[in-house]
């Protein structure tokens, strides 16, 4: 029997509706888990009632049904988005499993949320590809199918090892590595207590080791609240849009964001307030910040609005500045030049479509750290090479988070989680004085958790430390 | 030289320590015509190291072995001077028996019951080539000219395959304890194409007990009830010997410090790898200079003999040096060596080379088993000896091999770490190397393993019957306590007596059971009606029903693992042509031909990603099959 899995079926943050999805022998059980099924009473001739208003609980989870309720948290009860969710009972579903599809309405924020309740009450997050690796190995597609999931899983695994690689090098890693240098110690000292039991070596006492144990755990919660509340999670990398009045930042953002949201004209100032939008760019969680345009004025309003714009930058993990390529540079230009000066900064020449008067040699006169890219927000070209230039710089980790994590991603925190109750359950057993070779069994499970995260498998590593640091032989 | 042939066998066994003995007495077991051949009928079961079998995790071996019907067990069970389990404070998991051994009782009892087995041939003799037929082994040349013709031949040459004795600066050819080493055999074998490396080990010094001072050391008794290694014995009762505990000190090291440059080990003479875990004395003072002592066992080696055993001690260190530091050990002072310590080299294979069968994967017919492969110590030799003969005898019957997987037994894990990650040292059993220890116990080997031996042929019926009995009572008295209910009034008397919390509700025994502060003797008090147990049946049920949630978290471990174990892999599948894998997966995969998906999967430099794209091959072939044929 397979387990169960989940993740979100869309592409991130590309419509107004997301879709969690669920495949496996637990899929209803985990709905229902965080679901409730709500049914708006209908009062003679008022339609339906609005919000908490009358609601009571909705009838069961049906086959093929489609089903309008809340996904609550089960812990505090709060609720988290609306939905509408239908299971779908095994066979005849795309991966032949029970299959729960929960449709989410609300933000980037509220999908996040709803895919990290699944992994918290019986599922665990899906590798790339594997929803249709189960529809495949279920007998569901066709062998033409099947050669493109072999590229898919190749594709996304290789990314995901470049990913991980980069990661190394990141906080996040540094800090799971201390964490399991820790848990290595306690393992070492269990193994040889267990392995060796006639050499002449300290016997592990309970006390130590609940010490060790607590002392773990506690960098854990520690390392999961960072994850939890960390600002990348939470609110995305935030991305400033700068750029002097009219040269295409609303536009810029428009396009990214596929909808009219910030007011878009040719008079110079029209965007009087800081905009902040959340996406979705391949995956990693954006706050774009659109500023008002930055120049010199009088306008009590659009001084608020250039203020905001400073402030924005300031907190900006990356600046895109935005120059006009129809006009030459400007003073203005080469004031905002100055002002982002250390600060990670993407240059558009937008205007591409018009007959262009500035170079690229110019432009790294004025900031000869930045990336230069042409694009024209009338026709959409050079958007394509933003994104990338911005997933590269996540990735790559050419972006510095200020409290010190880079991608906290669901599997990651889910593993954590995972690491978390394997090492409590330790310490419970420590408390009562369980055998060694029982409590062993978790710590080293969580010691594999962790080691996901960062890719390191456990191997042989445990026994070569053992040997490293004791003097044992016959 | 004049060839002539001697006689004609199913399968021929070179070399008769303990990989050798199991493989001869398994094949003949299953109807198997054997010969086993040893180069000097002595060394038939020798001990050329430490007087003990068993301990953490080689005890789970023997039992292991005896599960499947082999000798070692019986064999230490009869002649052992001294038992013990260890590790009874940590839980059930590593308890581990340990016996000192009468090393020449347990030579001749194991010579004695290979004479008295049907089917099996035992001869001296030096065996100096492999004959060939068609890429494939036919048989066997000896020195004398003499040729032995058999289907299946099983490589156990131990330590004696191009041995090489280091004692200070000399260096000798020689196989261990002396005798004569296989050299010819060696470039022989070489010639057929199989890679040979070197590893190294080493034992310390004997000495005579006599010349030893027990008041400066520790006395370490036997245990007072002996918990017999074979599931066919219940009780054993033996006036046992003891071993004495001493430690070296400051002055030893200075000794030893003072000499290091003629230390074989630090001079550059010895090319072989050694153990980590076997150290010899200078490497230990070497590594762990901060350390102020060292603690060594003076075991005895036999009841006829006056010789003891300097455990912990092995040395490649000149022998005047040798007489120098043991002399600053208490106890030791007045000590008269009569073997010195040295360092053995020998030639092995690479066990990469091999199926998980033992098969050697380019060879048909040949068998590879014990330090030949690449392990260490006799318990791992035996197991793999086991499996060898097992094999040999299946492979001629036609028959699938038997394959031990890591979630079924330790052997599985040993043969399992050995021929699919392969090993840069003497590998040795730990229980760390297994994932499902909790279910690896050495009170359950019968329960995992005698069944399965039984169908291969190789478990005779007198163990089988003993087997099912001991099951079905383990099986009724488990029943029996979950369904025996108990109340407050008969039984609070009893837990507030031994400082247990009373009960508020009726319970059953079984959950009074699970409470770490009761066991099953503790619980005879309330428990009038229970039958007579064995000993075996009676640690099951207490085992089971004390952990049984860890165990039942354990089987669902096994029941994830077992679902990529299962799919198996064609080992001759051209994975060059499989688009999709990387090319370290495709090269390691050619080399190492796993048998499953779950095998793959633990081959360094096979990722998730190689292992997803061999999962759809496989369900691709699966389809495409039917319209084939």
């Amino acid at each position: 029997m397979e387990d169960t899995i989940s993740a979100v079926a869309t592409a991130w943050g590309e419509g107004g509706i997301g879709i969690v999805r669920i495949s496996g022998p637990e899929a209803k059980d985990v709905l229902e888990r965080i679901f409730m099924p709500i049914k708006k009473k209908r009062t003679k001739g008022e339609g339906l009632q609005p919000d908490s208003v009358g609601e009571t609980i909705g009838s069961p989870i049906e086959n093929r049904r489609m089903t309008y309720g809340k996904i609550i948290d089960p812990r505090d009860g709060t609720v988290v988005d609306e939905v509408l969710a239908v299971y779908m009972k095994a066979p005849y579903t795309y991966t032949t499993e029970d299959v729960v599809e929960i449709n989410c309405h609300g933000s980037v924020v509220s999908l996040r949320k709803t895919l990290a309740l699944t992994l918290e009450h019986g599922a665990r997050i899906a590798e790339p590809g594997e929803f249709t690796k189960r529809a495949f190995l279920n007998g569901r597609i066709d062998l033409s199918q099947a050669e493109a999931v072999i590229d898919l899983i190749r594709a996304k695994t290789d990314r995901g090892f470049d990913v991980a690689m980069d990661q190394m090098e990141g906080s996040l890693s540094r800090e799971i590595k201390a964490i399991r240098a820790k848990l290595m110690d306690v393992l070492v000292n269990i193994t040889v207590n267990l392995d060796y039991p006639d050499e002449d070596i300290e016997e592990i006492t309970y006390d130590k080791l609940d010490r060790d144990l607590r002392d773990i755990d506690r960098d854990i919660d520690r390392l999961l609240n960072t994850a939890k509340t960390g600002r990348l999670l939470r609110e995305g990398l935030a991305v400033a849009i700068i750029g002097k009045p009219n040269v295409g930042k609303s536009s810029l953002m428009n396009r990214f964001l596929r909808e009219s949201r910030a007011i878009v004209t040719d008079i110079p100032g029209t965007t009087r307030d800081v905009i902040e939008e959340s996406m979705s760019l391949r995956g990693i969680p954006v706050k774009l910040i659109d500023t008002a345009g930055i120049r010199e004025t009088d306008d009590i309003i659009e001084k608020i609005g250039i203020e905001k714009s400073m402030d924005a930058f300031n907190r900006a993990d990356l600046v895109i500045f935005v120059l006009d390529g129809s006009r030459e540079l400007s003073e203005e230009d080469r004031e905002i030049a100055e002002h982002i000066e250390g600060k990670k900064t993407l240059v558009l020449v937008n205007k591409a479509d018009l007959t262009q008067v500035i170079t690229e040699k110019q432009i790294k006169a004025l900031n000869p750290e930045s990336h230069v890219i042409f694009t024209s927000m009338e026709s959409g070209e050079g958007l394509d090479l933003v994104e990338d230039h911005i997933y590269d710089m996540v990735y790559g980790g050419q972006v510095k988070q200020e409290n010190g994590l880079i991608v906290t991603n669901v599997r990651h925190s889910d593993l954590m989680k995972k690491a978390k109750d394997e090492i409590e359950a330790a310490i419970f057993m420590c408390g009562g004085g369980e055998a060694l070779d029982f409590l062993e069994v978790n710590v080293r499970q969580c010691f594999e958790y962790l080691g996901e995260i960062i890719g390191e498998a456990v191997s042989d590593t445990i026994i070569d430390e053992v040997f490293a640091r004791f003097c044992l032989g016959k | 030289m004049n060839y002539f042939t001697m006689g004609e066998y199913d399968v021929i066994v070179i070399g008769a320590g303990h990989a050798g003995c199991e493989a001869g007495l398994a094949a003949a077991r299953m109807g198997m015509k054997t010969l086993l051949l040893s180069i000097n009928l002595e060394a038939v079961a020798m001990m050329p190291c430490n007087p003990s079998i068993g301990g953490s995790g080689k005890g789970h071996l023997v039992r292991e072995i005896d599960a499947l019907g082999g000798e070692m067990g019986i064999n230490i069970d009869k002649t052992f001077l001294q038992s013990k389990m260890l590790n009874t404070a940590k839980g059930p998991a590593v308890h581990s028996l340990r016996a000192q051994a009468d090393k020449e009782q347990y030579h001749l009892e194991m010579k004695k019951t290979i004479e008295n087995q049907p089917n099996l041939d035992l001869k001296q003799g030096e065996v100096v080539d492999l004959i060939m037929e068609d890429g494939a082994v036919k048989g066997v040349k000896m020195r004398t000219g003499a040729q032995y013709l058999a289907k299946a031949v099983i490589l156990c040459t131990g330590t004696f395959l191009r041995g090489k004795i280091f004692i200070g600066e000399s260096a000798f050819d020689s196989g261990p304890n002396g005798l004569a080493p296989s050299m010819e055999l060696a470039y022989n074998l070489k010639e057929k194409g199989l890679k040979l490396r070197r590893f190294k080990t080493g034992t310390p010094a004997r000495c005579l007990g006599k010349s030893l001072d027990y008041s400066k050391m520790t006395e370490q008794k036997g245990d007072e009830v002996v918990v017999p290694f074979s599931f066919m014995n219940e009780t054993l009762d033996k006036e046992q010997v003891s071993c004495w505990l001493t430690y070296t000190n400051e002055k030893t090291h200075e000794v030893i410090r003072a000499n290091f440059h003629r230390s074989a080990l630090f001079g550059g003479q010895i090319e072989g790898v050694g153990p980590r875990y076997c150290p010899s004395i200078e490497d230990k003072i070497n590594r762990f200079a901060d350390k102020e002592r060292h603690q060594t066992f003076i075991e005895p080696e036999g009841l006829n003999t006056d010789e003891m055993y300097i455990q912990g001690m092995s040395s490649s260190l000149p022998e005047d040096v040798q007489d120098a530091f043991y002399r600053t050990i208490p106890g030791l002072e007045n000590l008269e060596i009569v073997r010195p310590a040295y360092a053995i080299e020998y030639d092995c294979i690479d066990p990469l080379e091999l199926l998980t069968s033992l098969q050697h994967k380019s060879i048909p017919g040949l068998f590879c088993a014990g330090q030949f492969n690449g392990s260490s110590g006799y318990e791992e030799a035996a197991a793999q000896g086991l499996i060898a003969g097992m094999n040999a005898a299946l492979w001629i019957q036609g028959r699938e091999p038997f394959i031990l997987d890591r979630s079924e037994a330790y052997i599985g894990v040993l043969i399992d770490d050995l021929v699919t990650k392969g090993t840069n040292e003497p590998y040795r059993i730990m229980t760390s190397r297994a994932e499902y220890r909790l279910v690896l116990r050495q009170d359950n080997a019968d329960l995992r393993l005698t069944e399965r031996a039984y169908e291969a042929g190789l478990v005779s019926e007198e163990r089988y019957a003993r087997f099912k009995k001991i099951k079905e009572d383990a099986e009724k008295e488990i029943e029996r306590l979950s369904n025996k209910e108990v109340i407050p009034s008969q039984v609070n008397s009893f837990l507030e007596s031994v400082g247990s919390t009373p009960l508020q509700n009726k319970s059953t025994l079984a959950e009074l059971l699970k409470r770490p502060e009761l066991n099953y003797a503790m619980l005879a008090e309330i428990d009038p009606e229970r039958p007579e147990l064995s000993r075996h049946s009676l640690t099951r049920v207490e085992v089971s029903i004390k952990y049984e949630g860890y165990i039942t978290k354990q089987y669902q471990q096994i029941e994830k693992f077992k679902r990529l174990e299962t799919k198996k892999l064609d080992p001759d599948f051209d994975y060059q042509s499989l688009d999709g894998l990387r090319i370290e997966a495709k090269q390691k995969l050619s080399q190492i031909k796993p048998l499953s998906v779950g095998q793959a999967s633990r081959i360094s430099g096979v990722s998730p990603a190689d292992i997803n794209v061999l999962l759809i091959h496989l369900e691709k072939m699966r389809r495409r099959k039917p319209e084939e044929v």
